[in-house]
């Protein structure tokens, strides 16, 4: 756990990313709240706040009875939500430090062109 | 939907001409997880001996379970307090302490303890006296765990329980909280190991509270910000310092108040390094007075 967050945030996040990876399918169930909370060693009510964050944005649904699940269509609204973060979280913070090491923006695009990742 | 547990206003206790607790607002709800954090003498003993009648106010108003908990035992049975130190009688072994347990706590779990004393590896038949620092602590964790008491009170718990026995305990007390949900008070020295096991944090300073509030909002609320003294200075700019340190032309300054996206960026572009705080460095800096003097006063390289 980051300590400079809040950890219901990342325990939101870290399930977001269960969902964007594919790990956990939509309507598949998402870890129950005991679960979550004995993984990492946290709070019950700070697993559930992470949770509810998700329950508030649409992500996951309660199924009374049986738990949480992935809504159908969230996997893309994550991913549409993260595209537009994206030039704010990655771009800009790149090209700052490239700047400042005196990489112009043509040379940064020839070596995002040649780094390749495997994927 | 939450029911107060506790409740305490203008809470006074005084030994003598020693104020112990001074005039000190409180209320617990139920069902929650809190840490009653503190240096040595804070007044975090005296705050749970009052909370669980065993002294007396000398001033101020207090409400355990909606009475006052000195005399009244229907309030009494339904706290746990255990002690850093926890006195037994003579010749009393691990065996005898959880054969009377049930006589004091209705909700007693005999199966649970049992589990408990397993994972211990508690000897219970030599006697107490003869027991190590470590595993006489550890039957006190086992009498607050299994008692499953509404109100559980934990003093520094673990005098001498090594890093695994101390674990056993957090992963078992997560575990049957989440089962039996219950109100627990945890006092200990070891902020960082609980920090997110607990739901809201007091923070006791000579007698005073000097913080109440979400172990959420407590953590990210402060940040170490270093680098070239001018950088720094520009960025921490009005805000306010709890901390600051400096050599030479470095500084290193922990500011309060959270910081924004945009802030981090800033920072960034300024060649600033920014750190978090943990629940332990923040507490260390609210009540270290003396030592957050002596760090004011910077080192000239």
């Amino acid at each position: 756990m980051d300590e400079s967050r809040p950890i219901f945030l990342q325990i939101a996040e870290q399930i977001e990313n269960d969902i964007v990876d594919g790990h956990v399918a939509e309507d598949a169930a998402i870890p129950s709240i005991n679960e979550l909370a004995a993984f990492h060693r946290i709070n019950p009510a700070t697993a559930l706040k992470g949770v509810n964050r998700l329950v508030e944005q649409g992500l996951v649904a309660k199924r009374r009875g049986v738990g949480m699940f992935v809504v159908p269509g969230a996997r893309e609204r994550l991913i549409e939500r993260r595209r537009a973060e994206f030039a704010a979280e990655y771009l800009r913070p790149l090209i700052v430090e490239a700047a400042k090491l005196g990489i112009g923006v043509d040379e940064l695009a020839g070596m995002v062109r040649e780094e390749r990742i495997l994927t | 939907m939450t029911t107060t547990v506790v409740r305490a206003r203008g809470l006074t206790k005084r030994y003598g001409s020693f104020t112990a607790i001074d005039g000190i607002d409180l209320s617990l709800d139920e069902g929650r997880i809190y840490g009653l954090l503190g240096r040595n003498g804070a007044g975090k003993t005296t705050v749970m001996q009052l909370l669980t009648g065993q002294i007396f106010p000398n001033g101020g108003e207090l409400e355990v379970f909606g009475r006052p908990p000195a005399e009244h035992a229907d309030v009494l049975r339904r706290m746990c307090f255990i002690a850093e130190a926890q006195r037994y009688p003579e010749d009393f072994t691990p065996a005898h302490v959880f054969r009377s347990a049930p006589w004091f706590f209705e909700h007693w779990d005999a199966a649970f303890a049992e589990r408990l004393i397993a994972d211990f590896r508690l000897p219970v038949k030599r006697r107490i006296k003869k027991l190590s620092r470590g595993q006489l602590s550890a039957v006190g964790v086992i009498v607050g765990l299994a008692s499953r008491a509404p109100m559980t009170f934990f003093d520094e718990p673990y005098l001498g329980l090594d890093a695994v026995a101390r674990h056993i305990f957090y992963d078992r007390l997560l575990e049957d909280y989440a089962a039996h949900p219950r109100t627990v008070v945890l006092s200990t020295h070891l902020i960082d190991e609980v920090a997110n096991l607990l739901e809201h944090v007091i923070l006791i300073d000579q007698g005073r509270i000097l913080l109440d509030r979400d172990a959420d909002e407590v953590r990210g609320s402060a940040t170490t910000v270093a680098g070239a003294r001018a950088a720094v200075e520009q960025f921490v700019g009005e805000r306010p310092v709890i901390g600051r340190e400096g050599l030479g032309g470095l500084a290193s300054v922990t500011i309060d108040g959270r910081l924004d996206h945009a802030e981090r960026v800033r920072a960034a572009e300024l060649g600033l390094e920014l750190a978090p705080v943990s629940l332990q460095q923040l507490i260390v800096h609210l009540t270290g007075a003396e030592l957050a003097e002596s760090n004011q006063k910077e080192v000239v390289a």
